[in-house]
């Protein structure tokens, strides 16, 4: 094949780049993250976006550069970078002149002047020269970067990494801190502003990071033998050391954190819940559900018909008895919907759940299931979780008195879900190495080939389909007693994207997978207001890019990594 | 091969329950047309109008399910993002007819004014297919079947919230034709202008589709490589070419349906393309997937079904506001085609191989 020149390459590198920018900009994100700093008074995060963009194209294009070239060359490496940024800046550059000229604003909501002062750096026109020579100089980093040598190149990266997560989150470690009154007060206002981090949070970032990172990669192999040459019992009293500090982190974090990020972590963690129930379909048997919102629905309607005290309410028995009911109601519903559907194979199979999750939505907001389901106006007044006895039903629209514990907050009902996501953890856990979990997964690799061994399709993913629905239910009941009240109109198919997408992306199969995917894909959006609004296009993202670049996930379970590195290793060892 | 007691018991069960959801959807068609008939409640007039929309309707699920169909008779994939595709053909051809529509184009020439837009949407969405079978659809062409799926429906929230990012979570008018306005009678009943041209041009697209599958050398190539990619790559057939241009002329398709489908509800908006998307794909297994006049007939079968259902089967059984049910009916047929014959009226028996 013919080797591309590299300068040619370059700016096809600078080129993409610089449509990427402009899409970003169009799509209104840069704007939006113009509100939020990176570092205060010194760099936003919109800003920043659009420098990474263009920085990172001088690195790519370096690299690119040294491919063809076979190896590094100093100067061919850092003209391939300066190029790539230079046309990034020169195609934004360009856009924001059309953007002037034309009134791109008629068609795109978001070529607002506030865009194009932002990317002239609020000059005008008298400012288009800046982004050009920006791009240049930030691809000339980018490019100069690959030639650093790894010890260097490291420790840079992390502290890059940190400074924008910990930029990103500011505002709960503040908060978190805040909380806490006394010295870690003023530590908290020291570093965290307002919309980012200040200067001298900044600094303490860079430094302290640059330090960690080049102190593990001199120290840290002497302490990963260290760890390893421990002996057994060593090891094991280390594992339990971590679990209890992880356990003590997921007990404490709601009541440290306050209301908001209480609310937030409830919502993780019934994502965690249901994707781990997601988990047994997609990870283990290869059901791609896409109707799990239906089983959700049922879950919630049925603790709400049951726990309610407004009109729509049949009984009112407390919390406990309606989850246990809600969840064999949900997986009976599993059972009739998937027998007729899951003799269908793969991809048919997702459409048609879809499209039972559309239904058990459209009926449960008619005008036909009006009188049984409150229709539009949906199932209010449903009584929080007691520990204790609950006292008598008195009327419609008073709730029954609970003598005891009343978990009535968000935090209280984090620690309901949290018990149920490890429940299900432990049961998907030891169901993976059953006979039934090998049979999904021999179904999932191949049907004819399980078939001929002798497992009943049919039955093993009913099995499968009906757990999953299961655990949709509560999760459903869960979040119906969170919320208390349900309305037809949040049973949207979004609820069932939402599970899958954190799946695929955290690592199907696998557990922690699920509660990575949780964290990035739910936690993320509801604490960043600027990410939310961007969520799902996010989501679309992610998707597309874990299936091109890492089909397995995030963490992934090591089976279904293997297998889908088999032709990899397979050429490794021959 | 010896079967346990309980093991047969199951099987018994599942078939049992199979039969008792067949007869349980038979009896509700039966009784519910039967009582909505005697009772006598809707014209004549009334019944033909259903029908006539849902025609109209039916032919623009019709253009849609082309797409699926073509896609899935080459790759065995379900274009997930096709739906958005629609979307954006409906999109640009709004943009494109309101700039007309104020320099008072639209009203001097309404039949340009109806092409040119259609033509501009055809273009439009056939490159944003291209684009996203370039960057998310083939390289992963050879991976598991979930794997492409799951791309496609991650290009379909891309898609769709690039449009709202773009163009906001409006919903925009799409601008009237007037020499389209106003009801046409024929046989002494009157039928809306629009709905009929809908159906017409519907009709010409499709026609202009099948002249170029069958009698053109590209189409040739098209049937050759959705028999067998291999043998058609070694009779020197460029596969991949073949491919994109498959998805070009798919998504010309929904590109066209997405403006009709604006000419009769007259809204464009980010979300217009999810439901009608799922519908066409229901069409197209109603008519056999991969099966080219099956995606046309399904179409037009879901579309009068799905018009003429929640007065005939549902309002008979004495359900309120039937109308609000109306998608549902699609969906159930959707479960009940694949339960039935998987197959659909004009497909082959799938080998297991293109199941």
């Amino acid at each position: 094949m013919k080797k591309e020149n590299f300068i040619w390459s370059s700016i096809k590198v600078g080129l993409l780049a610089g449509a990427i920018g402009i899409f970003l900009s169009l799509v209104g994100m840069v704007e939006v993250f113009n509100k939020r700093d990176v570092v205060e008074k010194v760099i936003s995060l919109g800003m920043f976006l659009l420098l990474a963009i263009s920085m990172i194209a001088g690195f790519i294009a370096s690299r690119r550069t040294s491919d063809l070239l076979g190896g590094n060359q100093a100067g061919s490496n850092l003209l391939a970078g300066t190029l790539a940024g230079l046309f990034t800046g020169i195609t934004l550059a360009l856009f924001v002149l059309a953007s002037d000229q034309l009134n791109l604003r008629a068609i795109f909501l978001n070529a607002t002047p506030t865009l194009s002062g932002l990317l002239t750096f609020g000059r005008g026109s008298g400012g288009l020269w800046m982004l050009p020579v920006l791009g240049a100089g930030t691809g000339l980093a980018g490019g100069a970067f690959l030639l650093l040598p790894l010890l260097v190149r490291r420790p840079i990266t992390h502290a890059i990494m940190v400074i924008i997560f910990s930029a990103l989150f500011s505002s709960l470690f503040r908060v978190i801190m805040v909380n806490q009154g006394g010295g870690i007060e003023k530590a908290a206002k020291a570093i965290f502003s307002q919309t980012g981090l200040t200067i001298n949070g900044a600094l303490v970032f860079i430094f302290g990071t640059l330090f960690i990172s080049i102190l593990w990669s001199s120290q840290g192999a002497k302490v990963q033998n260290r760890v390893d040459r421990l002996p057994a019992k060593g090891k094991l009293s280390l594992r339990v050391f971590s679990i209890l500090l992880i356990a003590y982190v997921a007990i404490m974090l709601p009541q440290a954190a306050g209301p908001f990020i209480a609310q937030v972590i409830v919502i993780i963690s019934l994502y965690i819940l249901m994707g781990l129930g997601l988990n047994i379909e997609i990870g283990f048997a290869g059901l791609l559900d896409l109707g799990f919102v239906a089983f959700y629905a049922i879950g919630a309607y049925t603790v709400g018909l049951l726990t309610s005290y407004g009109e729509y309410g049949l009984q009112h028995v407390s919390f406990w008895v309606a989850v246990p009911i809600a969840v064999l109601i949900s997986m009976m519903f599993g059972g009739i919907l998937g027998v007729p559907v899951l003799g269908v194979r793969g991809d048919y199979l997702a459409i048609a759940t879809l499209g039972f999750g559309e239904i058990v939505r459209l009926l449960a907001g008619s005008d036909f299931m009006a009188p049984y389901l409150g229709g539009p106006r949906g199932i209010i007044g449903i009584q929080k979780p007691c520990i204790g006895t609950l006292g008598e039903f008195i009327a419609v629209d008073i709730p029954r008195v609970c003598n005891g514990i009343e978990l009535s907050k968000p935090q209280d009902i984090y620690y309901v879900a949290i018990a149920s996501a490890l429940l299900i953890a432990f049961f998907s856990w030891r169901l993976r190495e059953s006979r039934l979990g090998r049979a999904w997964m021999a179904i999932r690799e191949d049907e004819d080939v399980a078939e001929a061994l002798g497992i009943k399709l049919v039955q093993a993913k009913l099995l499968a389909y009906m757990l999953g629905a299961a655990f949709a239910g509560l999760g459903g009941a869960i979040f119906a007693t969170l919320v208390g009240s349900i309305f037809a109109t949040s049973m949207q198919l979004i609820v069932s994207i939402n599970v899958v997408a954190l799946i695929i992306v955290g690592g199907m199969g696998s557990i922690p997978g699920v509660v990575v995917g949780a964290l990035a894909l739910i936690g993320l959006p509801e604490l960043l207001r600027e990410v939310s609004e961007f969520r799902f296009l996010l989501y679309g993202m992610a998707l597309i890019a874990v299936m091109l670049a890492k089909p397995e996930g995030l963490w992934p379970s090591q089976t279904i990594s293997r297998e889908l590195h088999h032709d990899e290793a397979a050429d490794a060892t021959s | 091969m010896r079967t346990t007691l309980g093991e047969r018991l199951t099987d018994w069960a599942i078939s049992g329950f199979m039969w008792g959801f067949r007869i349980l959807i038979v009896f509700i068609v039966v009784y519910g047309t039967f009582s909505t008939l005697s009772s006598g409640k809707y014209t004549g007039e009334q019944w033909i109008d259903f029908i006539i929309f849902g025609i109209s309707q039916g032919s623009i699920y019709a253009l849609i399910a082309l797409g699926y169909t073509m896609v899935y008779g080459i790759l065995r994939m379900i274009n997930f993002a096709h739906g958005e595709i629609f979307m954006s053909g409906a999109f640009s051809a709004y943009f494109l007819a309101t700039w007309l529509d104020k320099m008072g184009f639209i009203d001097a020439n309404p039949a340009l004014g109806l092409i040119i837009p259609i033509l501009f949407a055809m273009f439009m969405s056939a490159s944003i297919s291209m684009l996203v079978e370039r960057i998310a659809y083939r390289p992963l062409r050879n991976a598991p079947r979930l794997v492409p799926l799951i791309s496609a429906i991650g290009a379909s929230f891309f898609l769709q919230y690039t449009f709202r990012g773009f163009f906001g979570p409006g919903v925009y008018a799409y601008p009237p034709i007037k020499a389209l306005q106003g009801e046409w009678v024929f046989f002494g009943i009157g039928i809306l202008k629009s709905q009929v041209i809908v159906a017409v041009s519907a009709a010409v697209i499709m026609a202009i589709l099948y002249v170029i599958v069958m009698r053109t050398k590209i189409g040739k190539a098209m049937r050759a490589v959705s028999e067998d990619k291999d043998t058609a790559a070694l009779m020197g057939i460029d596969v991949n070419r073949i491919i994109v241009s498959t998805f070009a002329i798919g998504a010309a398709m929904a590109g066209a349906a997405g403006v009709l489908y604006a000419l009769i509800f007259r809204q464009v908006g980010f979300f217009m393309g999810f439901t009608p998307g799922i519908k066409a794909f229901t069409s197209a297994v109603l008519g056999g997937i991969g099966n080219i006049p099956g995606a046309m007939l399904g179409g037009l079968v879901l579309g009068v079904f799905e018009s003429i259902g929640p007065a005939l089967f549902l309002d008979g059984l004495g359900i309120p506001r039937p109308y609000q049910l109306k998608d549902a009916i699609a969906y159930t047929m959707l479960v009940m085609i694949l339960l039935f014959r998987p197959s659909g009226i004009l497909g082959e028996r799938l080998t297991s191989k293109k199941a």
